[in-house]
């Protein structure tokens, strides 16, 4: 059905980063006018999501049938709230990685195609988030995945190619899984289109021990995408290994792309078979948190601390997933807007923390509250967020989350969850102790120069952790239009 | 026939599997073609397979002939198989760098980025 009164051009957000990436190839050699696009087009791309959110507020779902055929026949782009929340915050974070890019990415990255790689990456992540097709969700999947090994090996030094071939092989070995699930659910259903197999599960159609060994098959797949316990192993092994411009995109973006999948799949299309999924899900999510905060305990490099740290945060929200209730889902949908502002935050600090203290290694870096006070304020505020400080975003995600954990009294859970939001604090705590508070060491590396593009995206970003913080309602609101959408397909 | 390409899919599998547990780099690399051809045979098995007409409206029809197998799947292998061919491409490159600047082909070796 295609809504005349609705004519929001949803292709745009596919067709800028395309576009962009295609004329980045062109462009190849001239890294003025490579950058000059970069910044352009992801600007755009946030302008047009924005759009994108008002849209889908004031008139519901923006649908697309691309080439003309109706679904569940043709292939449907759908971007209901979720979807454009998601875009809309792929846009901040792209945005924000372009402008840091500038500064972090050398001149040898760019002549290698560092650009249309990054607007590539872009492309299949929006398309990700606005498919309604199981199996072109795994086609982005790939789009994605594709661009982000040649990103994550890019510059070629012996830790990024080690990391890039843990990273490739389990990833692939996900997508070989996923798209079994995807022939399994075909096999069964018959149909493809996350509607119709929702439509075709209600009212009885395929066979129960089919649809749920498709669900465990896709689990399994997404569960290696969003780094779940105990599927996380490559996360930790690559994210500190690449460029920090796309360690921050990584970190803020990729994961959250198969937790995503984890909402659109169990949340969603199949929340007919919940009492199968959810119950594996709540567990996994458990570990997840504890393993993942644990895990960072022991670290002694920024980047490291805060990889485990996503793993961790990632349990958060696969629990408030794995509730299954609407107020749940929506505070799992905060969760995760919030926690990719934050992350791709602190990932950015720790670029500039590398720059003004002289390395990563906490061990050897020190003294930065006196050398930049201002990238302490920078750093306290996204790293206090994700620990979940009042009255900051991340206390607002878990204030929901508890509060929905409550209403089933799950006290184990509550519990857990207030546990490691302890722990989390306590590795802010040592990155800010180590590398802010203490004098710097002799050992410490050579100062290096930073530049405004270092600190323009940081900024940007503390911005939205500020206005989330102290205006978390509108936030929260478009998250229960997101649930609300999600569980009346 | 189903049976046949069943025990074949099963094969497969289990070649992929073994040779990815082992620490060679190049099976390795085997491993994950062998696993991928593994799942396009199981989307192309599991509908069934038909009785071997091709499903193509004969003219003055209005519907293919009975017993044609659904292409849908063929379809969606065939996308999988373009995919999985970039995706080993690019495999052999990064594993051919990476055997040539770390300097080894055994995986239990490549332990700098973990923790």
């Amino acid at each position: 059905m295609f809504d005349l009164m609705n004519p929001f051009p949803l292709y745009l957000c596919l067709l800028i980063p395309l576009g962009a990436a295609i004329v980045q190839i062109f462009l190849l050699g001239q890294s003025k006018a490579q950058r000059v696009v970069a910044v352009g087009s992801t600007a755009l791309l946030t302008a047009f999501s924005f759009a994108l959110v008002a849209a889908v507020k004031a008139h519901g779902p923006v649908i697309l049938d691309v080439g003309g055929w109706a679904a569940p026949v043709g292939i449907r782009l759908r971007a209901d709230m979720l979807s454009a929340l998601m875009v809309a915050i792929t846009g901040v974070i792209g945005f924000c990685g372009a402008i840091h890019g500038l500064a972090e990415v050398p001149i040898s990255d760019e002549r290698r195609g560092y650009h249309p790689l990054y607007q590539f990456l872009l492309f299949g992540v929006c398309g990700s988030f606005l498919t309604n097709d199981l199996f072109n969700l795994y086609v982005w999947f790939e789009v994605m995945l594709l661009s982000s090994f040649v990103l994550l090996a890019q510059g070629g030094s012996k830790s990024q190619l080690e990391g890039t071939v843990k990273y490739m092989v389990l990833n692939i070995v996900a997508s070989t899984v996923f798209l079994i699930g995807a022939g399994i659910i075909y096999a069964s259903l018959g149909t493809l289109n996350f509607a119709d197999i929702a439509l075709r599960i209600s009212q009885g159609q395929g066979s129960v021990t089919g649809i749920r060994l498709a669900g465990v098959f896709l689990m399994l797949a997404f569960a290696v995408k969003a780094g779940l316990f105990p599927l996380y192993a490559w996360l930790p092994s690559s994210y500190h290994t690449p460029r920090y411009t796309v360690s921050a995109v990584f970190a803020g973006l990729l994961t959250k792309v198969g937790v995503y999948a984890l909402i659109r799949t169990f949340g969603s299309t199949f929340s007919a078979h919940q009492s199968f999924t959810l119950p594996i899900l709540w567990w996994v999510a458990l570990l997840t948190m504890v393993i993942g905060v644990l895990g960072a305990a022991s670290q002694f490099h920024v980047r490291r601390i805060l990889s485990f740290h996503i793993i961790s945060q990632i349990g958060y929200m696969a629990l408030g997933l794995a509730l299954g209730t609407a107020g749940a889902i929506s505070a799992t949908i905060f969760y995760v807007i919030h926690h990719i502002v934050v992350k791709s935050n602190l990932f950015l600090a720790a670029s500039v923390i590398d720059r003004i203290g002289g390395g990563e290694d906490l061990r050897r870096t020190g003294g930065l509250y006196r050398a930049a006070p201002w990238l302490a304020v920078l750093f306290l505020i996204p790293a206090l967020s994700l620990g979940g400080i009042p009255p900051l975003s991340g206390f607002w995600a878990k204030l929901a989350l508890l509060e929905a954990i409550f209403g089933v009294h799950a006290w184990f859970a509550a519990g857990i969850a207030l546990a490691v939001g302890i722990l989390t604090l306590f590795s802010m705590t040592k990155i800010w102790a180590e590398a802010f508070w203490k004098e710097r060491p002799e050992n410490a590396g050579e100062r290096r120069p930073i530049h405004a593009a270092h600190v323009i995206p940081m900024v940007i970003l503390t911005g939205i952790t500020l206005l989330i913080s102290f205006y978390p309602t509108w936030l929260f609101e478009l998250a229960d239009i997101a649930s609300r959408q999600l569980l009346i397909p | 026939m189903e049976t046949i390409i069943i025990l074949l899919t099963g094969f497969l599998f289990t070649c992929g599997f073994y040779l990815l547990l082992r620490r060679n780099i190049t099976r390795l690399l085997v491993g994950i073609l062998f696993i991928s051809q593994a799942a396009n045979l199981v989307i192309l098995v599991l509908p069934g397979l038909g009785s071997g007409v091709s499903p193509i409206i004969q003219e003055g029809q209005t519907a293919p002939p009975p017993g044609y197998p659904d292409p849908l799947p063929q379809a969606l292998i065939l996308t999988a198989i373009v995919i999985g061919f970039g995706v080993i491409a690019f495999a052999l490159v990064l594993l051919k760098n990476a055997y040539r600047d770390l300097g080894t082909d055994d995986l239990d070796s490549l332990k700098n980025t973990d923790v």
